[in-house]
């Protein structure tokens, strides 16, 4: 046992004297009276190892013992991580039956008595490698997975393989032998370090399918693909956690993991309580059966912000790994990034921008690269889709972690102020805004299969609308309603129609609140139909009643379940008030 | 603060600043108490024998042969149901000449709540303010500030909230209050129901700034005994966080910490988070809500305490003059109340979400037309509708003297769209204008209600105190 003494305290700052050597973010535990506080060190000098405690160091004292743990900081994978809610060490919240999180307390990530129904999948003399499936149990509505531990390297012999039974997750339901005849027991549960990135894949290959998330102005206009990242900066109030929480309710992913980094408490206790009412109409299921929280809120210790993220990544690389599709919510990345401005302050390293430690950029990419599709040792495909959120410090997008951010991700949506603040939700700024993946020739050719053969036409055309429409609003608010010709108000009208009736919508409304792909089919078509009509107006104000009449019959359709009775009703009115202007059109000398 | 017996005395100190003392010293916890030459003091930094104390009333005269007596302890707080009615300084002693009260001492700043322990925030705190009640719902458990320029009324308006809304317990956290406003907060509390409901932890003006520190978490350790041990509705009011911000900002700089934006530590966003976050509803019933100002610039949100606040909480409120009504409104473009989304619709009237937004959207068109016409631009037929509708909505609903029930604010929204508005103007689901826009009459005169709240806002001698004459009239 390798052993030190507390020397220096600064906050969550503790310097230990060690007695031996000790490894670089080696796990240590500092003891406190009767309790271990757990801390990780990061950085050593001579015989002193500078410690972040993921605990409150109130009442430590100069002397105290450190013990040294000689691994990392690790996850424990296995069957029935789902529902599971985590603190940002994987410690299972519901497991501590107090109403505060008194320091010391350390939980089972796993449910140790728990039995599963195990079905092997390989047989004795197979030859297996790290990540190779083994058998399979069913976790929630999942198939999940029994793996060759990847810590594990080279070539291994399936020596024996336990037969299909209930089994408890520490029993052994394999044993495997390297080439020298050395024997492996396999279990249900291994671990791994949470800060090295889990492959077990074989090769990453290009994301090219969609992953939809039922919100148009994502699915349509800015494209986020299975093992794609994306990430969404916004002032506050511009309605960030509205917008992921719906996209982790409704994105058709197998498993959701939810990285509640440094926010607000209530938000997820909102998931707690909805999850489980809330159908996942994928399976059957409830949506909280494919859900994992690790629910690090702001009150928690700044250090373990660093690990939740990490821990939440290494769980869906996990995931991953049996051929799953993944999508990680990280909410919000800034905290991260904050608390490791807090650390390298207090080690007094000089600062990068704004006071963030200088290798930000660096470390931010590293974590969005674990993301991506995957072909598995197997052949059989995974994902993981990666979506973080950033706080830029007063809403300005030219802050440190923005820039790091957006040089790592592919697609980019703006939250915009001006539009959270004339209530237009999801606040995302269509012009702002880009994917990346309009440009993949694999996506594409998956929307027209999907959606419909125009697609990428009619994305950009609606772009280009929403462009013009914006140039043709500034003029008018410079010049004046009447000093522009009466197309620069059409112009307005058609952008506001497109903005009205696709960029907004209803995230608490259930019928509006998902848009499928084929309602989406339509509403791109219908609306190009009306913006490419010319219509001759005789005088602005007729433009404008004009088009809030259709607007309004817009708002009912989208209220109305697709092909109702009610939604065919009001899909007649507009095509009546469509055909009216046409007449009246025709009988309006060009 | 007193030190307790036998403890050990230590007298060497080796380093002085303006808030900070060096000694050497063994056996020292971090974050103990301590007691320098008579003046209460805080460990906040260990390296090896040197033990870095802050000193809360500021470190003038201390010698460095000082007696320094360490008290073993973080600062902690006696609770009991005898906290009712009284008020205490920083250190949770009496400021009001009377006994100290006995009670259990628990340390205050403990532990973060286990997320799964809290119930989600259901219940909904009526105001009758319709800036508040109708667009930015207020729910207990919720924690959301009001940022509020210097020379708004944003202590008497928290004051008007806290008495209007049915809380078991008001806990006033007075973090740099002038005199003035602390004797306004004590004659207007002592006129409540019940004098026990009311509890105050007061740092003024003239108390040294340091000791601000310790108001947020004495407050917030007295709410939690009533909330989780009593079970009852607890409402704390944080009047101003901007200068509890400073505090921090002036003992990071002694401390010799790198700031980041604004001159504040880089710490700030977990150090208030620290804070906010110990608000709270528990299946229990018992919950904690928080009602804070934090006093800005010009309005500048931008600045990293409004910022970070902003990030931490449930929404915010901006105190604005509607020059158009002379009055103060609630300002309902930069407001937000986050868990309105829980209770409006559905603990209020089913057309609540939709009346709020269409009632928003034509003011902002108002805003629109208006800017129109000071550009010297023609105004249509809209337009002029939307002015005429705003300057009703602001009067009717927006002033933070309408005391009227959520359904009567919904009734006067319909009745406000019918005068100025046809139903396709609104943008609202059939269904509501189907059942609401028949019924909807113009709602009558000018001044709706005037209560005895309106004449303590109006109230000359506060007017005067705060020289907000202009604002009430």
């Amino acid at each position: 046992m390798r052993t030190g003494k507390v020397k220096a305290i600064v906050s969550n700052l503790v310097i230990v004297s060690a007695d031996e050597t000790v490894m670089q973010n080696e796990i240590c535990m500092i003891r406190l009276g009767q309790i271990f506080l757990k801390a990780e060190v990061i950085k050593v000098v001579g015989k002193d190892a500078y410690v972040q405690a993921f605990e409150s160091t109130r009442g430590l004292k100069v002397g105290d013992e450190a013990v040294f743990q000689g691994h990392l900081l690790e996850a424990d994978l296995g069957p029935g991580i789902l529902t599971k809610k985590y603190d940002g060490l994987q410690n299972d919240l519901d497991k501590i039956e107090t109403i505060f999180l008194t320091r010391g307390t350390y939980t089972d990530a796993l449910d140790k008595d728990s039995e599963w129904d195990f079905t092997p999948i390989t047989k004795i003399a197979e030859t297996v490698r790290a990540g190779s499936w083994i058998g399979e149990v069913k976790e929630k509505n999942i198939p999940h997975k029994i793996m060759v531990p990847f810590l594990l390297e080279g070539e291994y012999t399936v020596k024996k393989v336990a037969e299909k039974g209930r089994y408890k997750i520490t029993d052994t339901v394999a044993v495997i032998a390297d080439k020298d005849g050395n024997e492996t027991a396999v279990t249900m549960v291994q671990k791994w370090p949470v800060i090295r990135p889990l492959k077990g894949y074989k090769e990453k290959v290009r994301p090219y399918k969609l992953l939809e998330t039922g919100i148009r102005i994502i699915d349509m206009m800015n494209p986020l693909a299975e093992g794609g990242t994306g990430f969404i900066p916004g002032p506050f109030g511009s309605g960030k956690t509205v917008l992921q929480h719906a996209i982790a309710r409704q994105a058709k992913a197998d498993v959701v993991v939810m990285i509640a980094c440094g926010e607000r408490a209530n938000e997820i206790v909102e998931i707690f309580t909805e999850f489980p009412q809330l159908d996942d109409p994928q399976t059957g299921g409830k949506l909280i059966d494919r859900t994992v929280i690790i629910a690090n809120t702001s009150n928690m210790p700044v250090a373990s912000r660093e690990a939740s993220v990490y821990t939440g990544m290494t769980i869906a690389e996990y995931y991953r790994a049996m051929g799953l599709k993944v999508l990680v919510l990280a909410d919000s990345t800034s905290r991260w990034a904050q608390a490791l401005r807090e650390m390298s302050n207090r080690m007094e390293e000089l600062p990068g921008p704004d006071a963030f430690p200088m290798d930000l950029p660096a470390v931010v990419s590293g974590f969005y690269a674990r993301a991506g599709q995957v072909k598995l040792v197997n052949d059989a495909e995974g994902s993981i889709t990666f979506i973080g959120t950033v706080s830029p410090a007063g809403g300005n997008l030219k802050e440190p972690v923005t820039e790091a951010t957006k040089k790592a991700a592919h697609s980019f949506y703006a939250l915009s102020q001006q539009r959270a603040d004339s209530k237009r939700y999801p606040a995302i700024d269509a012009i702002e805004s880009y994917s990346k993946f309009l440009d993949y020739p694999e996506l594409i050719g998956y929307m027209q299969q999907t959606i419909s053969q125009n697609w990428k036409a009619e994305v950009v055309k609606m772009k280009d609308r929403l462009f013009k429409g914006h140039e043709a609003m500034e003029q008018i608010n410079i010049l004046g309603d009447d000093n522009v010709p009466l197309d620069y108000h059409e112009k307005f009208w058609k952008s506001e129609l497109i903005d009205f009736v696709i960029l907004q919508q209803d995230a608490f409304d259930a019928v509006d609140g998902f848009t499928a792909l084929d309602r989406l089919k339509y509403m791109q078509e219908k609306v190009a139909e009306i913006c490419e009509t010319s219509f001759r107006f005789s005088d602005y104000e007729e433009i404008g009643g004009y088009f809030r009449a259709i607007i309004n019959i817009w708002k009912q359709i989208n209220y109305s379940l697709f092909q109702s009775e009610e939604f065919k009703g009001f899909n007649r009115q507009l095509d009546e008030l469509l055909n009216q202007r046409k007449k009246t059109n025709e009988s309006v000398p060009v | 603060m007193k030190a307790s017996l036998f403890k050990k005395i230590h007298t060497k100190v080796i380093h002085l600043t303006k808030a900070t003392c060096t000694l050497e010293a063994t056996g020292v916890g971090y974050e103990e108490m301590a007691i320098v030459d008579g003046k209460a003091a805080q460990v906040v930094k260990i390296a090896g024998k040197q033990v870095t104390l802050q000193v809360f009333e500021g470190t003038e005269g201390i010698r460095t042969d000082a007696e320094v007596v360490f008290l073993g302890t973080a600062p902690t707080l006696k609770v009991s149901e005898e906290l009712g009615g009284r008020f205490f300084d920083a250190y949770g002693d009496p400021i009001d000449g009377k006994y100290a009260p006995a009670g259990k001492a628990v340390e205050t700043g403990g532990p973060a709540l286990n997320p799964v322990r809290r119930k989600q925030p259901f219940d909904m705190i009526k105001t009758g303010i319709a800036g508040i009640d109708l667009n930015n719902t207020l729910v207990a458990g919720q924690k959301i500030p009001f940022f509020a320029d210097s020379d708004q009324p944003y202590n008497a308006v928290i004051a008007l909230v806290a008495l209007r809304a049915n809380a078991d317990r008001i806990i006033l956290g007075g973090i740099g209050l002038s005199n003035d406003d602390y004797l306004y907060f004590r004659s207007l509390f002592a006129n409540t129901d019940r004098p026990e409901k009311i509890i105050g932890f007061i740092n003024t003006t003239e108390s040294p700034a340091v000791e601000r520190l310790l108001i947020p978490d004495m407050a917030l350790a007295a709410a939690e005994y009533f909330a989780i041990e009593k079970n009852e509705k607890v409402l704390v009011l944080l009047t101003d966080m901007t200068l509890y911000c400073d505090a921090l900002s002036i003992v990071s700089n002694r401390m010799d910490q790198i700031p980041s934006k604004d001159s504040m530590p880089g710490s700030l966003y977990s150090d208030l988070a620290k804070i906010y976050e110990k608000s709270l509803q528990l299946p229990s019933g018992g919950s904690i809500t928080i009602i804070s100002v934090t006093t800005i610039s010009e309005g500048d949100i931008t600045h990293a305490i409004p910022d970070n606040t902003g990030y931490i909480t449930e929404g915010q409120l901006f105190l604005r003059r509607d020059t158009e009504i002379g009055k103060v409104i609630i300002d309902p473009f930069r407001s937000l109340s986050r868990l309105k989304q829980l209770v409006i619709g559905k603990k209020t009237r089913e057309d609540h979400p939709q009346v709020m937004n269409a009632a928003i959207r034509l003011y902002a068109d108002a805003a629109n037309a208006k800017t129109k016409l000071e550009n010297g631009f023609d105004l249509s037929d809209y337009d002029k509708r939307t002015l005429a509708f705003a300057k009703q909505y602001a009067q009717k609903l927006l002033a933070i003297d309408v005391n009227i029930d959520i359904t009567r604010m919904l009734d006067i929204s319909w009745g406000l769209f019918r005068k100025h508005f046809q139903p396709e103007e609104l943008g609202i689901r059939e269904k509501y204008i189907e059942a609401y826009w028949e019924k909807a009459t113009e709602p009558e005169g000018e001044d709706d209600v005037l209560t005895d709240e309106n004449v303590m806002l109006a109230d000359t001698s506060f007017k005067q105190r705060n020289k907000i004459a202009p604002k009430w009239q």
